[in-house]
C-alpha cells in the first residue's frame, strides 16, 4: 500500500504556477528524494501537504485516506512529520520539554513527565537516536538538535517524515550519522521524503528520485537509473542554450585594465552558516560576468559587500584602480550602480513616494537639494523623465512606491542607477519573479550598459539568464568563488555540478581568478 | 476571523472612519457615565461646556494643551523615525529643572539677573531643551551602538529623572522660603512667559508650541533631513542601502525629540507654575504618545489632538463638579478615542472576514 499519494496537485499564485499537475507517490519503507532549484515548487508542495496552503486542484491521500485540505492538525494526526531546515526548538527548554511541547491538552492539570520520558527513551532506543533528555537544547550541537527534531516528529506518531535540506546545517560526519539514522527509520517501516539539491546525497540515500523544475515534475524514477549529470540536467532544464549564441553581440570593447578588482574578500553573514572565503574577481569595462550558484552559498553576502551594506572581515575592493570604501554612500558617489535582490524591501522604501525613492540615494546631490532643502520640483521632473525613459507604468509619481508592481519598481530602480552612466553595475537577481516582458527589458538594458562600457557583475540563480547575458561565468559554492571562465567553456552539466560543489575539470580546482 | 486587504480604498473612507470613531467613543464612555448613575446627555454637555463653553474654559483648555502639543511633537517625530521615545515625561522634568537651575546660575548676590533679560531668557530655554535632548541621547546611543531596546531604557529613565529631580528639590535646588516643601526657587518674573490674555493662564508658550509644530511639519516634508528620517522610519534596511546615515539620523531625531519634551517642561515652569514640584506634570509625557498616535504622527494634527485631550481633561473636571462622575472618565474618553481611531484606520485599509479562510497565501 502507498504511504502517501499526491495526485494532480496544482497551485497558482497570481501569474505564477508554483505547482503544475504534480502526481507523486511514496511507498512504505521508501526514501524519495525531491530535487529542484530554488523556486522550483518544492516548498509549495510541502506546504500543501501540511495544509498550510490549499491546492487549486488535486488531492492527497495518506495510507489510503483522503487528507482534508487546509488542515495542518489533520496532516499531523495522520502521521506526517516535518523536520525543518531551520529548527523549531525552544533553546531554553530541555529536550524532553521540547518534545512534549504542544502534545498535552491544556485542560489537563498535570503533566505526566515520567510517562513521556519513558516513551521518548523507547523511541530513541528503537531508532538509534541517542540523546540526553534532560539536556538544555541550547547546549546541543547542531546534529543533536536535528535528532531532537526527528524525535519530536516520531513522538507525535509520524510515519512519514519529510526532511527539508537536512544536511545543509551538518558537518560531513554528522551527515553520515544522519544517513545511518534514516536507514534505520526506513528499516522500521517509516517512509521518508528527502528534500535536497546535493546530488551525492540523493544518490546515496534515496530509493527513488523526483525532480521539480518551474513547478512541473520533470523526472521521476528509481535512483539506480539516475546519474549525477542526468539529475543536474533535469534540475536545470534541457532547453537552455549552452553556447554564447544568444548573447548580445557587438559590445566586446573590453579593455585590459580592470574596472572592478575584488581581492581576497572574506566575510561572515548574519546567518552563521553563510560566509565568504578569499573571494577574488576582476571585471573589465564592457563585459558581463555572472556569478552562478545555488542560493545560500554566499552570493547574497558578496552582493551586500559590494553594495556597501555588509563590512568584510578581510580583503579589499578597487574601482578603476582606486581603493574604494565599502559603504553605501561612498559606492554611490564612486558611480556604482547597485540593483539589490529584494527590490521591495531593500531597493525601495515602500511607504515613500515614487519620486522620493527615485532621488533617495543621491539626495545630497546639488540637483536634488540645496542647503538641506529638497528641490522637489527638480526631483519630480527627473522622476518623470526616468518613468518615461524606462517605461515605468504608474498612475502618479506621488503614490507610495509599494503600489507599483515588482516589474515597475525594478524598472525604476534600474533606471535611477543606469541613468547616472555608471562604470560598474552590480545586479543581484535582477529579474527574479518578474514577468517575461520586464525580464527582457532588463536584460536589454544591462547588455546596452555593457556595450556603453560599463562593467556588469550579474549575480543570478537563473541559469537561462546567466547563459543569455554573461561573457564569463564563475560559480560560487560554500562561500568560495571559482574561476570566471568564458561562457562557451561551460555546459549545463559542468555548471550544475560546479554549483552542487562537485569539483570538475572546469571549476573548483583552482580558486583564484585574476 | 482574519483581515483581508481592501483592494480599493474609498476617498471618503477616512471621513466615515473618523465619524465612526467619535460615535463609538461617545457610546462606550456614555455607558460608563450611565453606570455611574448620571444623566449621559447632561454629562456630555457639562464636559463640552467645561472645555469650550466660555472664555475661561477655552483658555484653560489651551493652557493644558500647551505642554501636550510639545510632548506630542516629541513623540511624533521620534516615532516617525521608529525611535520609540517613551521618556518624554522624564525629559520634561529635566527641561523644567534645567530652566530653574540656569536661572539660579544667572543670578547675582542681590538676587537679580546678572544678564540682560532677553539673553537670560534665551539661555533658560536653551538649557531646558538641552537637558531634554541629553536625556534622550543616552538611550539613543545605546540603541545605535549596542542595539539596546530604547523602549525599556527611555521608560526606565523616566524614574531615574524623576528621582534625580526629587534629589535636587530636597538639596541644592530647594527653595528655602518654601517652608520645607520640596520645591524649587521661583523663576524671576523677567524669565516668565508673558500671558496672552488678561485674567487667564494661557501664555506665549502656546505660540511657541504651535510655531514649532509648523516648523516640524515643514522639516519633515520639505528637507533632506525629513526625507532621511521618513526613510529610516519606514524601512531602515532600505534607507541604509540607499546610503542614508541611519545612526546619525536617529541621533539627530533624538536631539530634536528630547529638546521638544524639555521645552514642554520649560513652558510649564516659566509659563504656569513658576517653580518645579514633583507633581508638576500629570503624565504629560505619556499623554504625548497618545496624542501623537491620535494625530497619525502628523505635527499639525498633534496641535488639534492636544487641544482635544486637553479639553477633555478640563471638561471632565468641570463635569465631575456638575454631575458627580469621577474625572477618570477623561482618561476613558481619551483612551477609547485612541483605540477607536486606530481600529477605524485599520478598517479603512482592511476588511474583516469572519468565515472560512481563503487560505493564507503569500510567498512561495
Amino acid at each position: 500500500m502507498n504511504a502517501l499519494t499526491l495526485s494532480h496537485i496544482s497551485k497558482r499564485f497570481g501569474e505564477l504556477v508554483a505547482n503544475d499537475d504534480i502526481s507523486l507517490s511514496l511507498d512504505k519503507g521508501e526514501v524519495l528524494a525531491l530535487l529542484g532549484e530554488n523556486g522550483a515548487g518544492k516548498s509549495t508542495l510541502m506546504n500543501i501537504l501540511f495544509g498550510h496552503y490549499v491546492a487549486d486542484s488535486g488531492s492527497i491521500s495518506v495510507f489510503g485516506d483522503v487528507l482534508p485540505p487546509g488542515d495542518p492538525r489533520a496532516a499531523i494526526a495522520r502521521g506526517l512529520g516535518m523536520v525543518h531546515q531551520h529548527f523549531t526548538l525552544a533553546d531554553n527548554l530541555s529536550v524532553l520539554d521540547n518534545v512534549m511541547l504542544g502534545t498535552e491538552s491544556i485542560t489537563r492539570m498535570r503533566t505526566s513527565r515520567a510517562e513521556a520520558l519513558a516513551r521518548l527513551r523507547s523511541l530513541a532506543e528503537r531508532f538509534g537516536l541517542q540523546i540526553n533528555a534532560d539536556a538544555l537544547v541550547r547546549s546541543l550541537a547542531v546534529g543533536e538538535k536535528q535528532r531532537v527534531e526527528i524525535l519530536k516528529a516520531l513522538y507525535r506518531g509520524a510515519r512519514i517524515l519529510i526532511l527539508d535540506e537536512p544536511t545543509s546545517v551538518l558537518t560531513p560526519q554528522e551527515a553520515t550519522q544522519l544517513f545511518a539514522t534514516l536507514r534505520q527509520l526506513v528499516a522500521e517501516g517509516l517512509s521518508i521524503i528527502f528534500i535536497s539539491h546535493k546530488l551525492d546525497e540523493v544518490l546515496a540515500i534515496s530509493h527513488r528520485v523526483a525532480v521539480l523544475r518551474s513547478g512541473k515534475l520533470v523526472f521521476e524514477g528509481p535512483t539506480q537509473s539516475a546519474t549525477k549529470s542526468s539529475l543536474a540536467r533535469a534540475m536545470i532544464g534541457r532547453d537552455v542554450e549552452s553556447s554564447g549564441e544568444s548573447r548580445a553581440d557587438g559590445r566586446r570593447a573590453i579593455s585590459e585594465k580592470p574596472t572592478l578588482l575584488i581581492e581576497k574578500i572574506s566575510a561572515q553573514g548574519e546567518d552563521a552558516r553563510i560566509s565568504l572565503h578569499d573571494v577574488s574577481l576582476a571585471l573589465r569595462a564592457g563585459e558581463i560576468v555572472a556569478i552562478a550558484g545555488v542560493s545560500g552559498n554566499g552570493q547574497s553576502l558578496l552582493a551586500d559587500v559590494l553594495f556597501g551594506v555588509e563590512r568584510p572581515i578581510a580583503g579589499h575592493v578597487q574601482l578603476n584602480g582606486e581603493p574604494v570604501a565599502l559603504n553605501a554612500s561612498a559606492m554611490v558617489k564612486a558611480g556604482v550602480a547597485r540593483v539589490p535582490e529584494d527590490r521591495q524591501h531593500v531597493g525601495s522604501v515602500g511607504d515613500l513616494s515614487v519620486w522620493e525613492n527615485a532621488i533617495l540615494p543621491r539626495v545630497s546631490d546639488a540637483r536634488f537639494s540645496n542647503m538641506g532643502l529638497l528641490k522637489s520640483n527638480a526631483a519630480r521632473g527627473y522622476t518623470r523623465e526616468l518613468v518615461s525613459k524606462f517605461d515605468v507604468r504608474l498612475s502618479s509619481i506621488e503614490h507610495p512606491i509599494r503600489k507599483l508592481s515588482g516589474g515597475n519598481i525594478q524598472k525604476l530602480l534600474l533606471g535611477r542607477e543606469l541613468s547616472e552612466s555608471p562604470t560598474l553595475i552590480v545586479a543581484a537577481q535582477p529579474t527574479w519573479g518578474l514577468d517575461v516582458g520586464a525580464v527582457s527589458f532588463i536584460h536589454e538594458e544591462l547588455s546596452r550598459a555593457a556595450a556603453r562600457g560599463a562593467a556588469v557583475l550579474l549575480i543570478s540563480e537563473d541559469l537561462d539568464e546567466v547563459f543569455a547575458l554573461a561573457d564569463r561565468i564563475a560559480v560560487m559554492s560554500r562561500g568560495r568563488l571559482g574561476k570566471a571562465l568564458p561562457t562557451g567553456h561551460w555546459t549545463l552539466e559542468s555548471l550544475g555540478l560546479a554549483m552542487a560543489g562537485e569539483p570538475s575539470e572546469h571549476a573548483g580546482a583552482d580558486n583564484h581568478a585574476a | 476571523m482574519r483581515l483581508e486587504s481592501r483592494t480599493a480604498v474609498s476617498r471618503i473612507a477616512p471621513l466615515y472612519s473618523g465619524i465612526g470613531a467619535i460615535l463609538f467613543t461617545l457610546a462606550v464612555s456614555g455607558l460608563l457615565i450611565f453606570w455611574a448613575n448620571a444623566d449621559v446627555l447632561s454629562a456630555y454637555k457639562a464636559i463640552f461646556e467645561g472645555a469650550l463653553g466660555s472664555r475661561f474654559a477655552i483658555t484653560e483648555t489651551l493652557t493644558r494643551a500647551t505642554p501636550l502639543i510639545l510632548t506630542g511633537l516629541a513623540a511624533a517625530i521620534a516615532f516617525r523615525a521608529r525611535l520609540f521615545n517613551i521618556g518624554a515625561e522624564g525629559q520634561l522634568y529635566m527641561g523644567a529643572i534645567a530652566a530653574v537651575a540656569a536661572s539660579t546660575l544667572m543670578m547675582n548676590e542681590a538676587n537679580e539677573l546678572a544678564l540682560p533679560a532677553p539673553m537670560a531668557f534665551a539661555a533658560m530655554i536653551a538649557a531646558g531643551a538641552a537637558a531634554g535632548a541629553a536625556l534622550l541621547l543616552i538611550p539613543t546611543l545605546l540603541k545605535t551602538r549596542f542595539k539596546v531596546d530604547e523602549v525599556v531604557t527611555t521608560l526606565l529613565l523616566n524614574f531615574i529623572a524623576l528621582l534625580f529631580v526629587s534629589l535636587l528639590l530636597d538639596g541644592p535646588l530647594k527653595d528655602p522660603a518654601a517652608m520645607g516643601w520640596p520645591q524649587s526657587p521661583t523663576l524671576p518674573s523677567e524669565l516668565e512667559f508673558s500671558k496672552l490674555l488678561d485674567r487667564a493662564r494661557v501664555h506665549t508658550g502656546l505660540l511657541m508650541a504651535i510655531g514649532l509644530a509648523i516648523l516640524l511639519w515643514f522639516v519633515i516634508r520639505f528637507t533632506r533631513f525629513g526625507l532621511a528620517m521618513r526613510a529610516v522610519g519606514a524601512n531602515e534596511q532600505a534607507a541604509r542601502f540607499a546610503g542614508v546615515g541611519v545612526n546619525f539620523t536617529l541621533i539627530k531625531v533624538a536631539l530634536i525629540s528630547g529638546a521638544l519634551a524639555g521645552l514642554a517642561g520649560v513652558g510649564e515652569v516659566a509659563g504656569r507654575t513658576g517653580y518645579v514640584t514633583l507633581d508638576m506634570s500629570p503624565g504629560y509625557g505619556y499623554s504625548g504618545i497618545v496624542i501623537a498616535m491620535l494625530a497619525g504622527l502628523n505635527p499639525i494634527g498633534v496641535v488639534f489632538a492636544a487641544v482635544f485631550v486637553g479639553g477633555t481633561i478640563v471638561g471632565a473636571d468641570a463635569m465631575s463638579r456638575a454631575v458627580n462622575v469621577p474625572t477618570y472618565i477623561a482618561d476613558v474618553i481619551v483612551a477609547t478615542a485612541l483605540l477607536a481611531v486606530l481600529v477605524a484606520g485599520l478598517l479603512t485599509r482592511y476588511r474583516v472576514v469572519w468565515r472560512n479562510p481563503k487560505v493564507p497565501g503569500g510567498s512561495r
